[in-house]
């Protein structure tokens, strides 16, 4: 298409802009017939050179784009490990087919990992050399003047006024020079048969913003990759009045990353003093949506004063390197178990894990000790009960208006004892003697705050502790504080994220200004026509896409012909004219 | 009776449904009319001579080659120095740009828009009045997305054929019909009443995140149309090219292929700089609320596909042997991949972006 020079980037051999190897025999990868035998080394620089072309980049963008829609459409291990098991159970032959090609942790598994290698070795093939041709472009003087520049697309040109010589003429070229140096060119003088002109060159910003965009996008992949292994994660359920300590004993869960010491946690305490949660109670379109939930907390380090403050979602709190974000909530009530001879054999405040949006309620209360034999009892607790006309309870509203607690008993082993992990969650029947609910013909247990009831057989009683201050929510007739709330607390520590957002940053720039700077030569020379006219020849050349060149050249030819046919004297009024 | 301020939206946007149905159709009459001259033009250039007709042909083919943008570049040019800055107005005549026939602006093209301005007025009051209503940004649930997204659309069209050097209003056929039926499955499948925003909605990023994704939405949604369009002149200008007939298409009246492409590619840079932003917008946000950056989550699985299809069309359009009709072809997939996002993504797939409302 056009010549290409020293100053113009650095592209691989099949990029639109780039020399075409059908033209410049040699310089191109495609091979002819007569090409020699590749040795061992040809080879590895055949491979290279397919490996960083554009065709091969475009073929693993796509590719990557393809790879990643499995991980939309099957629940992935590292998102929604819930759904992956729920999978298995849903699907018992095809789930194992499917795990085997990793369909459950795409975004780490071999072919989705090989694809992003690929493309990012493929990336770092075309910037390396790039960026080196573009620090020496950087140094580079402007090209030469083209010998015809009516030959290109961009031209113009303006007479010089009737009876100008020479010097008119160079008064003109020494104008537009400056001219074009105003305008961020890098303006140089060449004077060729006899012709004087001015190259000018400008937006080697474009090729630098390039750059940037992609160095930086392999930032933000070195950054998660490497950067990601020196956090942590861990989680931790926190009942109102309680507290834990930032220490890997305290979390449910934790996560370490691949590099992380549990040594550097930071072992500060973080009470949850108060969860509030507020429920829209106007809208009658809203009746109990919530509208916001905040932990009130108290975090203490070691040798510090212990300081307040507030969680909630959208406003983590940042202490001691930690970030603490609020990320569930529900109820925690308070049970307490007697045995028979009124003595105290279980007293604490279990987390219930909310099943719907009224927070209708699931948890299992296990008692270990003090009984004949270990009792365990399935929990329903309905913030605000109501009757379904099967019979069935049922919440309707997540805030605590008319809380009732019911309990399934069970009696027998719970299976904890041989040292098996279990989920304080869930509790498994299987071995056990089921005494109220069900099909046992006895009606479960069923508790509002404060009331107690006997165990079946006079094994005991069951106590649901009123956890108002008042102490006696019933007489009040306010529910509201009666039941203990739980905060789900996630604390993250990852010393990298900052870095990922600057490389993010820089992506964006680098891509505006890769995208938007145009690239361009202009030329301007002065020519005497056979008939002895002398006339300025203005001609552009765009590099990349540049979709204003034509305005530009001939606004420039116009600004500075508004001002040329004048004697070099009023060089000072064209200045401000431009200006 | 009184109305509340939401009813009086819903309102607006009916109205601004029926008057976009009637620029829908004042926009497909023009179409038509852009057809019968293109086939009067060719009729006309048979009588009269038919080495004329073959100068004609000759142009077509001319245009469809890659130096047509130098060609069109220079016959502007040409204008330019013949007549002075006077012949050069504010519109470029299409047949600068390698339209083979010359076509002005009929009078349906004016109603159709002077209608899509009266629509997208009336719009823009049923975006606002819910907001106020709601007394939060319109765009918090899919009614609300798909209402101030098509809002979005007809906004870009506006400021693009106000904006452009090039005349684009042909694609409004294309953009009052996409809006219509988008603005009919919101109201008729997506309405959900005011009600407060959920916890994790509350943020600023909700301002800034969403709407710049609606707004690279709108800009994408021109980009397809153009590039539909570059593919369907690309074709006539092959079947002209190889002289077997002359196609009395109203295409004939439209941009080269080559001109339309650069169009597109203007556009789908521009949404894919916002679509960049709202990726990272997306991030910082989820940072702040589910505690971290980036977690593939359903929405931004696609949230990245998508930025990988325009990224591949950039790259696309940077590699020989790609440019044109197959790069056409990557913009194409990659709306549809944008409105598969926000459609199915948002009503089948399970993720932490449940905010649909449904």
């Amino acid at each position: 298409m056009v010549s290409t020079s020293s100053s113009d980037p650095l592209r691989p051999s099949d990029h639109i802009d780039a020399p075409d190897p059908d033209r410049t025999p040699g310089a191109g990868g495609r091979g002819g017939v007569n090409q020699p035998r590749l040795g061992f080394v040809g080879w590895l620089r055949f491979v290279w050179r397919q490996l960083t072309s554009m065709r091969t980049a475009l073929l693993l963008l796509l590719l990557l784009a393809i790879a990643a829609v499995p991980g939309s459409l099957v629940p992935q291990r590292s998102s929604d490990p819930n759904g992956v098991t729920q999978y298995f159970q849903e699907n018992p032959d095809l789930a194992p087919v499917l795990d085997s090609f990793q369909m459950f942790d795409v975004y780490s598994s071999a072919w989705f990992s090989a694809v992003y290698l690929l493309l990012f070795i493929s990336l770092i093939g075309c910037i390396i050399p790039r960026t080196k041709h573009h620090f020496e472009a950087l140094r580079a003087r402007p090209p030469r003047t083209p010998a015809r520049l009516s030959r290109l697309a961009s031209y113009t040109e303006r007479d010089l006024p009737a009876g100008a010589d020479a010097a008119t003429a160079e008064a003109a070229l020494v104008d537009a020079a400056s001219r074009l140096k105003r305008a961020g060119y890098r303006v140089e003088r060449y004077e060729l048969h006899g012709e004087a002109s001015v190259s000018a060159e400008r937006g080697y910003l474009r090729e630098t913003g390039n750059l940037v965009f992609h160095t930086a996008l392999l930032g933000v992949l070195v950054t998660v990759g490497i950067g990601g292994g020196f956090g942590f994660a861990g989680q931790r359920v926190i009942v109102e009045g309680q507290s834990f300590v930032n220490t890997l004993a305290a979390f449910d869960s934790f996560n370490p990353g691949r590099f992380f010491d549990d040594a550097e946690l930071t072992p500060y305490r973080l009470s949850l003093n108060e969860l509030d949660a507020v429920y829209e109670t106007r809208n009658a379109d809203a009746i109990g949506q919530p509208t916001d939930f905040t932990a009130h907390v108290t975090v203490e380090g070691e040798g510090n004063e212990p300081t307040d403050g507030i969680v909630k979602v959208n406003e983590p709190l940042r202490v001691f390197g930690t970030d603490v974000y609020l990320l569930g909530n529900g109820y925690a009530p308070t049970v307490t178990v007697r045995n028979a001879a009124g003595d105290v054999v279980f007293t604490d405040s279990v987390p219930f894990l909310p099943e719907d949006a009224n927070l209708t309620s699931i948890g299992v209360i296990k008692v270990t000790d003090g009984l004949d034999e270990q009792l365990g009892m399935i929990g329903f607790l309905y913030p605000t009960q109501g009757v379904l006309d099967t019979g069935a309870y049922t919440s309707t509203y997540p805030d605590l208006v008319f809380p009732v607690l019911t309990l399934n008993v069970y009696e027998g082993d719970l299976g904890i004892d041989d040292g098996t992990p279990t989920s304080v969650y869930t509790l498994d029947p299987t071995d056990m003697e089921q005494l109220t609910g069900g099909d046992t013909g006895v009606d479960s247990l069923e508790l509002m705050p404060g009331e107690t009831a006997e165990l079946p057989g006079g094994r005991g009683t069951v106590t649901f502790e009123d956890a108002s201050p008042g102490g006696d929510a019933a007489a009040a007739g306010d529910f509201s504080t009666s039941v203990k709330r739980f905060a789900s607390f996630d604390v993250h520590h990852d010393p990298t994220q900052g870095w990922v957002l600057v490389f993010a940053i820089l992506i964006l720039a680098g891509l505006m200004t890769s995208l938007f700077v145009p690239r361009r030569r202009i030329w301007v020379k002065a020519v005497t026509r056979p008939d002895g006219r002398m006339v300025l020849e203005y001609a552009g050349l765009a590099r990349g896409e540049d979709p204003n060149l034509d305005e530009a050249v001939r606004a420039f030819a116009d600004a500075q012909s508004t001002d040329v046919p004048a004697p070099s004297g009023r060089a000072d009024e064209s200045s401000k004219s431009a200006t | 009776m009184t109305f509340t301020l939401d009813e009086i939206s819903i309102l607006c946007v009916y109205s601004a449904m029926a008057v976009y149905a009637i620029a829908f159709i004042a926009y497909a009459i023009d179409l038509a009319r852009r057809g019968a001259a293109a086939a009067k033009a060719a009729d006309a250039s048979a009588d009269a001579a038919p080495v004329a007709d073959a100068a004609r042909v000759g142009v077509g083919a001319a245009a469809g080659a890659r130096a047509a943008a130098g060609a069109a570049g220079a016959s502007a040019m040409s204008d330019a120095t013949d007549g002075g800055a006077g012949r050069r107005g504010r519109w470029q005549r299409a047949t600068e740009l390698g339209a083979t026939v010359e076509y002005g602006r009929s009078p349906a093209l004016r109603v159709a828009v002077a209608m899509t301005v009266v629509a997208w007025l009336l719009h823009l009051a049923g975006a606002i009045l819910r907001g106020i209503a709601a007394e939060r940004v319109p765009w918090a649930n899919m009614y609300e997305f798909a209402l101030t997204g098509t809002l979005l659309v007809t906004t870009v069209y506006l400021v693009v054929i106000v904006t452009s050097k090039q005349d684009l209003r042909f694609l409004g056929t294309f953009i009052s019909g996409l809006v219509l039926v988008l603005l009919g499955v919101a109201t008729v499948n997506f309405y959900v009443s005011v009600v407060p925003l959920p916890p994790a909605l509350q943020s600023a990023w909700l301002i800034i995140h969403v709407f710049v994704a609606s707004a690279a939405v709108g800009v994408f949604a021109l980009g397809f149309a153009l590039s539909v369009v570059q593919l369907m002149q690309a074709r006539r200008e092959a079947i002209v090219a190889s002289a077997e007939s002359v196609k009395r298409s109203f295409l004939a009246t439209l941009p080269s292929s080559n001109a339309l492409e650069n169009l597109a590619y203007r556009l789908n840079i521009v949404g894919f700089i916002l679509w960049t932003f709202t990726l990272i917008a997306g991030a910082v946000w989820a940072e702040k609320a589910w505690g971290r950056y980036w977690g593939w989550d359903t929405k931004e699985v696609w949230t990245f596909i998508i930025w990988v299809v325009y990224a591949g069309y950039i790259h696309a359009r940077a590699t020989r042997g790609w440019r044109g009709s197959r790069s056409a072809w990557l913009a194409i997939i990659g709306f549809s991949t944008v409105l598969f996002n926000f459609t199915v993504v948002n009503l089948f797939f399970k993720g932490l972006h449940a905010y649909s409302g449904l």
